[in-house]
């Protein structure tokens, strides 16, 4: 440190050396060393308020049950509900129908976002296309995908097809708005930036706007994504496939047999997958991006 | 330190005249402007440009008939008050935008820095460094030590694996003239690169910008509307007028390098310029 004072004083004194000293200071009084939390501490800190909200639902619930209000053929305790699913869960058929729907949901899922990806980039590109289709895609997206089962099945009959139909339609729109969003919110200087940097072409998408686009395009996969689970159990109740159990098919049995502790085991099945692509799989990727960007607050 | 009288108008010879290649022009040793003043290279030739934009139903003028002959590796400051048309001016040299009279040659595309940093977010510092080279293709090794070197240039490699947003506004600008020198052209344009800056931190960016022009002999066309910075950078400073833009007049600046923002020859000059800035900008007032 006296080093460097000194060097700042003599007038004399090697210039490069005070700018080197006076460049090295500002950085250290400018910059926060990185902090990095370890992983285990995150993970505790985001588990327990999901833990202790879940523990509060189960305590209603079984308060509910308590009251007497509710038969138990309608309203079975949460303790029967949860020893049911575990019964379940040792059963080849739930785990035929969790793969049945799960492949449907990654096939359904997989087209939605190529078809979102084709015309999101199109419309964003052409100011023609954009003209033409633009509101047409948010249109679609708030139309209720149960709406369209009807006609896809007169379409397709009852078929895979039938439901994958409603699955693309009901998650591409959302990845489409998404890419668009993301590439019309792209800093014009940034774009700038790429282009005297040679960023032209196809570069240009690889290099700079397919990036800049990120988070804005994860947000769309990930609502694309409940729109795709929501339309999948819709398609899987209406579009019953024999000898192929599914989960949503599985809630249709439930309900026919009166079954309430089948139906709610299968709903816990239902949402617990839905959750844990939600948050695990979309919401991990779309932190990351945004930290990375430095986008997160706190 | 004597103000020269203002270079506008001088006539340039044939061979500015007609569709040259940009890149030709450095390579052409015998050609009339090469030679011309004994000065080395022309790397930037601004010819009688003008540049008219619409607005509502009629034409704002941004630059009149500007002419300016930049040197292989000379520093110009290009100095004006707000609607000058400083930067469209350096959009023209870059090539962003065309003139609407006139031409502009250059030897080969000029690298850009602006004001903002415009480092991508998505990628680290050393990455942004990268970048320009991965779209020249280079080769990954080479890439890998001209990036080590840039950064050491701009004395980043403490924080080559930083994300940008975790850099202050200074260390920002410093990680983006590397990825400008990245990019190897001749010639380096600077849109106000300083002027979101504190005070202090745009003093040791001068000094160091100083140290890096002369380490790597780079033409810089240096745009700011702040007339200390303007005499403290430059080997000229060229003052332009608002409204349309023309060249009002340009200084020799003569003061010897390495220069500081408080030498009393800086102020000197940057006092006569601010007279004459301050004359120009009245004139709008009348």
């Amino acid at each position: 440190m006296a080093g460097n004072v000194r060097g700042l004083m003599r007038p004399g004194g090697s210039r490069a050396d005070g700018s080197r000293a006076e460049v090295a200071g500002l950085d250290a009084l400018e910059s926060q060393p990185a902090i990095r939390e370890s992983a285990l501490r995150r993970a505790w800190a985001s588990t327990w308020p999901k833990v202790i909200a879940i523990g509060i639902v189960l305590l209603l619930w079984q308060a509910i049950v308590m009251t007497r209000l509710l038969e138990d053929y309608v309203l079975p305790s949460p303790v029967d509900v949860l020893g049911r699913l575990w019964a379940e869960l040792q059963t080849p058929q739930l785990w035929g129908a969790v793969a049945t729907t799960m492949r449907r949901a990654a096939w359904g899922f997989g087209l939605a976002t190529l078809i979102g990806v084709v015309i999101g980039a199109l419309v964003s590109r052409f100011a023609v296309l954009r003209a033409a289709v633009g509101s047409l895609i948010t249109g679609l997206q708030t139309m209720p995908s149960i709406a369209w089962f009807p006609y896809a099945i007169l379409l397709f009959g009852l078929t895979e097809e039938a439901i994958m139909f409603v699955v693309v339609l009901g998650a591409a729109p959302s990845i489409a708005n998404g890419l668009i969003h993301g590439i019309d919110h792209i800093p014009p200087v940034l774009r700038r930036a790429g282009r005297v940097l040679g960023a032209t072409g196809f570069a240009e998408y690889r290099h700079i706007i397919v990036p800049a686009a990120m988070p804005s395009f994860m947000a769309g996969l990930k609502s694309g994504w409940a729109f795709a689970w929501r339309s999948l159990m819709a398609g899987e109740i209406l579009v019953v496939i024999a000898y192929r159990t599914s989960l949503g098919q599985l809630l249709q049995v439930n309900r026919e047999l009166s079954d309430a502790q089948g139906l709610l085991a299968t709903m816990l099945v239902i949402l617990v997958i839905g959750i844990t692509l939600d948050s695990l799989v979309f919401g991990t990727m779309e932190r990351r991006i945004r930290a990375k960007r430095g986008l997160l607050t706190a | 330190m004597r103000p020269v009288p203002a270079l506008a108008g001088e006539d340039m010879p044939a061979l500015t005249r007609g569709d040259v290649p940009a890149l030709t022009l450095g390579d052409v040793p015998d050609s009339p402007a090469a030679l011309d003043r004994d000065a080395g290279r022309v790397t930037v030739l601004i010819d009688n440009v003008s540049k008219v934009f619409p607005a509502g139903s009629g034409t704002v003028t941004a630059l009149e008939d500007i002419s300016l002959t930049v040197r292989e590796g000379e520093f110009v400051s290009i100095l004006g008050a707000s609607g000058c048309g400083k930067s469209t001016l350096l959009n023209l040299v870059a090539g962003l935008d065309k003139p609407t009279r006139g031409s502009v040659h250059r030897a080969g595309d000029p690298s850009f820095m602006f004001q903002d940093a415009a480092l991508f977010p998505w990628l680290s510092v050393e990455r942004n460094v990268e970048l320009p080279l991965k779209l020249r293709k280079v080769s990954r090794g080479e890439r890998r030590d001209r990036v080590a070197e840039l950064l050491e240039m701009v004395q980043l490699t403490p924080f080559a694996g930083r994300q940008p947003h975790e850099l202050s506004g200074g260390m920002r600008q410093r990680a983006a003239l590397a990825r400008a020198l990245a990019r190897d052209a001749e010639v380096l344009l600077m849109d106000e690169p300083f002027g979101a800056l504190d005070a202090m931190t745009r003093d040791i960016l001068h000094d160091e910008l100083e140290r890096i022009w002369q380490e790597t002999g780079r033409t810089i066309l240096f745009v700011t509307h702040n007339v200390r910075e303007a005499a403290r950078l430059g080997d000229r400073i060229v003052l332009l007028t608002s409204r349309p833009g023309r060249v009002a007049e340009e200084f020799r600046v003569d003061i010897p390098r390495p220069r500081r923002i408080e030498d009393p020859d800086v102020a000197a000059l940057a006092a006569v310029v601010t007279a004459r800035l301050r004359e120009e900008v009245a004139s709008h007032g009348r």
